[in-house]
């Protein structure tokens, strides 16, 4: 093959072994990709080329010698170049979370799963853009401007994990980490033709990431097709004693193996995921993508979640509520900007009036006023109770299926500006996916056909709890026997 | 101030919030050092986790737990199966993430007593709640060059502490210092901490209230803050029941509020009015799952609490025969009260008084001049039994037995090395004596004339000048029957 872009992560690995292809070659390949086409996509906020070179090296002497020896295995991912979302810390490079308070930050520690993809042999090309805290549903709210769909570059490319999708996409990377908070990786994957998990809350490491709704962040992952995504997964699942909001189950390995029966799996279809107002492309292409699992053995019904529509008001209550403590570090005291004043309460005033950007500061406040005296009870206390009722809605379809199948979001892609003054219908993107985030549900989303103007759809399979390999499974099943995760959105 | 004669229509209303420092040895919610924050050098433990960095996250130090749950079982509260860390939520330098980790709706404990001593008797203070919580860091202002400027020190933020909030149960400044010493005692018997008031360990703020006597409903409250010493608790609770009395007094209205207390002036000051106060906005810590006590670890725990000091003062009292001072003075210490009880076990043979009495004035005064601290390593019960008992066979006497003492304390040296390297043996031996005796009597025939003709307190003197005459070792109780043996005779054949 001569472009080393085109390569999954599998066969990429396997390259790297095999000795077609150097390490340096794979990394170069990308870092000439970034430089030719990321002025224009702007997926990167910052680039690590020296660094990446100089760890490509490194994995190629190391693989030189295994191949001399064949002893004792390589890490797993030893040489692979990705792509973090810029909500990641990563050691020794500026994490700014898309946002000027940060800017000039560069945190001294690995976020855990971070550290785990290093442990595994991967090369971090660099980090990716993302709404400023992971506050957005179209990467414009990064103050560091926005990020383009390679689809249709006056697209947004989704968000929060903007950046990351569509570097995965434009081949900028072989896979990317990002976040989920309210399906701030799935939306960005179906908005950008890729496939991307949100894990079930608990399942993965969140010290590292800067922290947004703290009980409803969750690291994912990003690949050209879900076997990659598994592999990543796989690699940065488990427990940390550094989080301890993690479960101590053990991870099975993910085998997907070239099995396409789904032999009467129960896949259930919530009708509240159907809502009047939906682009009729998209429902198409889900209700045709649901038709085929069934042709592959799938026993599908029609469930209900009947608190579906309470999901958007429960998420602008909690995760503001959350956010609204989470960003009081960010004071100018200690780290990032500092805007000086005379007096300390001036500070704080300055630095945060001036550095946050409208979108955080519109949560802040939503969360600030939502945990009040008086009004704690009548709005986050209320919240926490549908929440529990989002939760049983879950686990009592999880009686009756196995997963669940639904659209990602209502719309494809949309222009830029759309929604930018109306943060309602912004929220309104979500829809699809707050509910899997409230109840802590693992969610796969991966591409399952085109609009007429060639944006990508997206399906999110939701399972029920530490169930990921399941929905790695079938997902897989469907891209064997279809062809939308092989398409590419650019020629170059 | 002077007792005001119209004070008796006025009943203050007293509850305490003491914030205690956990003696773990790393942080609350990281493994940092916890550090003597008057001494080390600033921000020498400081984490990412502990300097409220982005994307980090607190893991609870099952230490602190278990001291805490020892405190609360000691404090005889009901340990909650289920406790959850919220976040107080507000803004200062000396907080790093914006707001502290600690315990709001479901505390670590409540409903416990604490039983105090005071002038009036034995009295049951009600705990209302226990919970654990973080320290913040210390801001210290200081202008140079005419720019003034504030420092932050993070050596103490996320430090463990425990809160503990007792019932509006106490009425005077005298039962609040009771408090807070029974808190103290308990906190070192527990070895929760040094209880040491000035390191800010134990730090103390007491809510006043004052209403006229009988009235139903509470005054409003001040709550007093910059509390380190006993002295300046009672002082500073004092002062503000009479100034809030007063204030009724005349009419006026009480302003809720937080009062600083200013030892220099010996008055407390206004710092912050209710309506400056905070909207804590406290909820439920999502980066930390539900504090999980079960019955095995709490059986397990309550093993290791020791004696209380109100049941050793009860016991000792029993026991020993010992009066409630001497008892009280006693068991105020673990350390000492242990001190005693091996000294009472090696030493069936002596009066388990006479061993208080020593340690209680001997050798409190040694250690006193030796920093405070009692230290058994300074004197080892051992040789203190073994001076002691010496005492006891009249090998000393009393006088040698303290200059032995103090040449013992802190040296290692045994009394009997001491007794011999000095020859002071305490002479006994009745001939010895009776030959002191005689030259005394023999050398002043003058003061045995006035004594004959009826001056019988001069017997004293001679006993005087027999014990100089013998450099101090003669057994005096020979000495006096020896002496008076030789004086009837000179009575008698005269």
């Amino acid at each position: 093959m001569n472009d080393l872009t085109e390569l999954s992560l599998q066969r990429a690995i396997h390259g790297l072994r095999q000795g077609d292809f150097s390490c340096r070659e794979l990394v170069e390949a990308h870092l000439d990709r970034i430089q030719r086409l990321d002025i224009d996509l702007n997926a990167y906020l910052f680039i690590d080329g020296e660094g990446a070179l100089k760890r490509a090296e490194i994995a190629d002497r190391q693989l030189a010698e295994w191949r001399k020896s064949r002893q004792s295995e390589p890490p797993p991912l030893l040489g692979i170049p990705i792509a973090v979302k810029d909500i990641l810390c990563v050691k020794g490079m500026p994490c700014t979370c898309g946002s000027k308070i940060l800017e000039g930050f560069v945190p001294p520690y690995d976020a855990t799963t971070v550290e785990k993809l290093l442990n595994a042999g991967v090369i971090i090309l660099g980090k990716t853009n993302t709404d400023e805290f992971a506050m957005g549903s179209s990467t414009e709210n990064s103050a560091y401007g926005v990020t383009r769909n390679p689809w249709n570059r006056e697209r947004v490319p989704g968000g929060s994990s903007g950046g990351s999708a569509a570097a995965v996409a434009a081949r900028l990377a072989l896979a990317a980490l990002g976040t989920d908070t309210g399906g701030s990786v799935r939306q960005p994957a179906s908005f950008c033709g890729v496939s991307g998990i949100k894990p079930t809350y608990g399942r993965v490491s969140r010290y590292g990431l800067v922290a947004y709704g703290s009980s409803l962040d969750v690291v994912g992952a990003f690949g050209r097709d879900v076997q990659d995504v598994a592999i990543i997964f796989e690699q940065i699942a488990g427990a940390d004693r550094r989080d301890a909001t993690t479960v101590d189950l053990p991870v099975p390995p993910i085998q997907l193996g070239q099995n396409t029966d789904l032999d009467s799996l129960r896949i259930g279809v919530p009708k509240e995921y159907f809502i009047p107002g939906m682009q009729p492309e998209v429902e198409q292409a889900i209700r045709q993508a649901i038709l085929h699992l069934q042709e592959l053995g799938a026993v599908v019904e029609e469930i209900s979640l009947p608190h579906t529509e309470y999901a958007l008001p429960v998420y602008y209550l909690i995760a503001p509520a959350e956010a609204s403590a989470n960003l009081a570090r960010y004071d100018g005291i200690r780290y990032g900007q500092r805007i000086s004043a005379e007096t300390m309460w001036d500070i704080f005033y300055r630095t945060r009036g001036k550095k946050f950007g409208a979108e955080v500061k519109r949560r802040i406040m939503l969360g600030t006023y939502a945990l009040s005296a008086g009004y704690y009870d009548a709005y986050y206390g209320k919240a926490q109770k549908v929440r529990t009722l989002i939760k049983q809605d879950f686990e009592r379809a999880f009686q009756r299926v196995d997963v669940i199948a639904a659209p990602v979001a209502p719309t494809t892609a949309f222009p830029f500006g759309e929604h930018t003054d109306d943060p309602l219908a912004m929220y309104l993107e979500d829809v699809f996916t707050l509910p899997a985030n409230l109840a802590g549900v693992p969610a796969l989303a991966f591409p399952v056909g085109f609009d007429r103007e060639g944006l990508p759809i997206g399906l999110q399979l939701m399972g029920n709890y530490f169930q990921e390999e399941l929905l790695f499974r079938i997902a897989h099943a469907y891209q064997l026997t279809t062809d939308w995760h092989l398409r590419s959105p650019m020629s170059t | 101030m002077a007792e005001l004669d119209w004070m008796v229509d006025y009943e203050a209303v007293i509850g305490v919030e003491v914030h205690a420092e956990l003696a773990t040895r790393s942080k609350m919610f990281c493994s940092c050092a916890v550090v003597d924050a008057t001494t080390a050098q600033p921000n020498i433990a400081v984490c990412p986790v502990c300097a409220g960095m982005p994307g980090v996250l607190p893991v609870v130090n099952q230490a602190a737990v278990e001291l805490g749950v020892r405190l609360a079982l000691a404090l005889e509260c009901e340990v909650l199966p289920v406790s959850i860390f919220a976040r107080k939520n507000y803004f200062y330098p000396d907080l790093p993430k914006g707001y502290q980790i600690s315990q709001y709706e479901q505390p670590l404990a409540r409903n416990g007593k604490l039983i105090i001593l005071t002038s009036q008797g034995e009295k049951a203070v009600r705990i209302r709640r226990v919970h654990l919580e973080e320290d913040t860091g210390k801001l210290t202002h200081v202008t140079k060059d005419g720019e003034s400027y504030s420092l932050i020190d993070l050596n103490r933020a996320g430090v463990p502490l425990l809160e503990i909030v007792t019932e509006p149960d106490l009425h005077s400044a005298e039962e609040v210092r009771a408090y807070a010493m029974a808190l103290r005692n308990i906190l070192r018997y527990c070895e929760v901490n040094s209880g040491d008031m000035q390191k800010g360990v134990m730090r103390i703020e007491p809510n006043v209230s004052v209403r006229r006597r009988g009235a139903a409903q509470l005054g409003t409250r001040t709550e007093i803050k910059n509390l380190n010493s006993f002295r300046a608790l009672e002082r500073a609770v004092a002062y503000e029941i009479e100034r809030q009395a007063q204030l009724l007094q005349e009419g006026k209205e009480v302003i809720q509020e937080t009062r600083g207390w200013d030892e220099a002036q010996g008055k407390t000051v206004s710092q912050r009015s209710k309506e400056e106060a905070h909207d804590y906005r406290y909820f439920p810590e999502p980066d930390l799952p539900p504090l999980v006590i079960d019955s095995d670890w709490l059986e397990e725990i309550c093993r290791k609490i020791p004696e209380l000091p109100v049941n050793r003062w009860r016991r000792l009292q029993e026991q020993y025969g010992l009066s409630p001072y001497d008892a009280e003075v006693l068991t105020n210490e673990r350390i000492v009260a242990d001190y005693f009880e091996a000294a009472v076990s090696q030493a069936p043979h002596l009066a388990p008084k006479t061993i208080a009495n020593w340690i209680s004035g001997e050798v409190f005064g040694l250690m006193n001049q030796a920093g405070g601290e009692f230290d058994p390593h300074l004197l080892p019960v051992e040789s203190l039994v073994e001076l002691l008992t010496y005492l006891e066979e009249g090998l000393i006497n009393q006088p040698t037995a303290k200059m032995i003492l103090a040449e013992m304390f802190g040296s290692g040296k045994r009394a009997k090395t001491l007794i011999k390297e000095k020859g002071l043996e305490q002479v006994s031996d009745e001939a010895q004596i009776s030959e002191w005796i005689s030259q005394v009597l023999r050398e002043n025939p003058e003061q045995v004339q006035t004594y004959l003709n009826g001056k019988e307190a001069l017997e004293q003197w001679f006993f005087g000048q027999v014990m100089r005459l013998a450099a101090g070792k003669a057994n005096p109780k020979v000495v006096q029957q020896a002496l008076r043996g030789q004086l009837l005779k000179l009575k008698e054949q005269r």
